[in-house]
């Protein structure tokens, strides 16, 4: 029976001890421990956002620089490109520039050589005509040496200047 | 094989005949001495003399004032200052009694006995454990690291009940209750260790006293109704259910003795696992004595079989130590959350 008689005095000291105990444990005890711990987990959950956020920065950063990359390589097709065009139309220019160069160079030797050779013939035709006046008067000469045929000369002449004037 | 089995064959023949020349035990003594309160503390038996502790006799009589002595003088049917402990067949047996006039008296007894004393080493023991792991704390950074060894126990232990038992059993005011919670699980935790533990200053039989779970189950039920929110008290006194329910004080009668006999269940159940749990292992240990009278071989081999059972139950009993530390905080929680519980109906009335 008396095992299941609460006992008066058990009842006193366990009260008492136990309030003491609890006042303790719940001002240096327990509540230290449970502060720490959820402080250092709170921590360490920070941690964990902030990690997940530079992850993700980190992320977006390469993200950018492939675009970056990406975009860069264009710009240095396009560049290439208006640079190959650039040069084309230079020489293709250039060589057009040459070409008409080379056709006034040509045409203007050609109308020189075509004036050397006017000259040319007209020095020729001058040369001919004093030698043909030389070779006439060499011919007159000689063929009006006597009296004779100077005046049958003179009067074919005259006849000459009539029928000129007659027919005028 | 054959050798062996006529070497044991004659082993038994010369040993059954041997009888040791011990005493008839009395069982009820030997387990009532053992699981109950005494004002001394018996440590053992050294041929015929009593070792134990003397303990202070703390008492206040209603003729003869109060009174302070040692239990020494009272051991063994001793009277001191007219007090003495009440034998079988008197009330209050076993307990201090004073010689008056008018009979017997049982005087108010505050002794240290030796569950107080038991009561005082496991407070004490409790306390040095989660200071020690308190202090950690001051002497480190407990942002940069985490504790190891003792220290990380405790944490370890601490985060465990506040997370696996009041957390989700108390709700959202938690913090308010985890340092009576907590106080309670590792007192009841230590003690029941502590009970198993066969030598002093172990052994005593404190969470299998109903005095002790009887004010354990009495601060639960203060930290439950004096901070009972009003839902708490209308779902006694005025439930939700039909009027003829409560015209006829059916469900009002029933709520109340329901806010009674839950921590009668946490009383009744700390004391009766841990007084059971004590009972198993004096009682399968008793054989070894009990058989003593009985001859040598039977008394060896059921001494061996004692021994693996008492191995076994002092196995199951640590974990019970633990279980029953668990089960105490759980109830205590969910019967707290219970009480702190708000209406849900009444908000989404409100939002309809």
């Amino acid at each position: 029976m008396s095992l299941i008689t609460p006992d008066i005095g058990l009842i006193f000291w366990m009260t008492l001890i136990f309030a003491i105990l609890f006042f303790l444990l719940a001002k240096f005890g327990f509540p230290i421990i449970s502060g720490m711990v959820d402080k250092r987990s709170r921590r360490i959950e920070d941690a964990i956002a902030k990690a997940r956020e530079a992850e993700e920065r980190l992320s977006s950063i390469a993200d950018e620089q492939s675009r970056m990359l990406e975009d860069a390589r264009r710009e240095q097709a396009r560049i290439l490109k208006e640079a190959s065009d650039t040069r084309d139309n230079i020489i293709e220019e250039a060589r057009s520039r040459a070409a008409e160069e080379a056709g006034k160079i040509l045409s203007g030797a050609k109308s020189e050589i075509a004036a050397e050779r006017e000259e040319a013939i007209r020095e020729i035709r001058r040369y001919a005509a004093s030698l043909s006046l030389g070779v006439a008067e060499k011919i007159l000469r000689k063929e009006l040496s006597s009296d004779e045929a100077q005046n049958a000369f003179v009067g074919r002449m005259m006849d000459e200047v009539e029928r000129n004037t007659d027919k005028s | 094989m054959k050798g062996a089995r006529r070497i044991f064959a004659v082993i038994v023949a010369v040993l059954l005949p041997l009888t040791l020349g011990a005493a008839e035990l009395d069982m009820r003594e030997y387990l009532l001495g053992h699981v109950g309160d005494s004002y001394g503390w018996h440590i053992a038996t050294v041929r015929g003399e009593a070792v134990s502790v003397h303990l202070p006799v703390i008492v206040r009589s209603s003729v003869s004032g109060w009174h302070v002595f040692s239990s020494g003088h009272i051991e063994e049917g001793g009277s001191w200052e007219g007090f003495r402990l009440a034998t079988g067949d008197e009330p209050h047996s076993g307990k201090l009694v004073e010689e008056t006039p008018e009979g017997l008296l049982r005087p108010f007894d505050i002794s240290i006995t030796r569950n107080v004393l038991g009561l005082m080493v496991n407070s004490s023991l409790v306390l040095l454990i989660i200071l020690f792991g308190a202090r950690w704390y001051r002497r480190h950074n407990a942002m940069e690291e985490a504790p190891r060894g003792f220290a990380g126990i405790v944490e370890m232990m601490v985060t465990m009940v506040e997370d696996d038992i009041i957390k989700p059993c108390v709700g959202a005011e938690y913090k308010k209750y985890s340092p009576y919670l907590l106080t309670a699980f590792f007192f009841i935790f230590i003690s029941n260790l502590m009970g198993i533990v066969p030598f002093f200053p172990g052994g005593a039989n404190v969470t299998g006293n109903i005095a002790i779970t009887l004010c354990l189950a009495l601060f639960t039920f203060l930290a439950v109704n004096i901070f009972g929110s009003r839902h708490y008290y209308k779902d006694i006194f005025w439930p939700d259910v039909p009027v003829f329910l409560k015209a006829f004080p059916l469900m009002p009668i029933i709520e109340t003795v329901g806010v009674f006999t839950k921590p009668f269940s946490l009383m009744v159940r700390l004391f009766a696992n841990i007084l059971a749990g004590h009972m198993m292992i004096l009682g399968v240990l008793s054989v070894i004595f009990i058989t003593a009278t009985m001859g040598a071989f039977l008394n060896g081999s059921l001494t061996v079989i004692a021994v693996l059972f008492g191995v076994f139950m002092d196995i199951l009993e640590c974990l019970v130590a633990f279980l029953q530390a668990y089960v105490f905080t759980m109830l205590s929680s969910v019967f707290i959350g219970l009480s702190r519980q708000e209406p849900e109906s009444v908000h989404d009335d409100n939002k309809l």
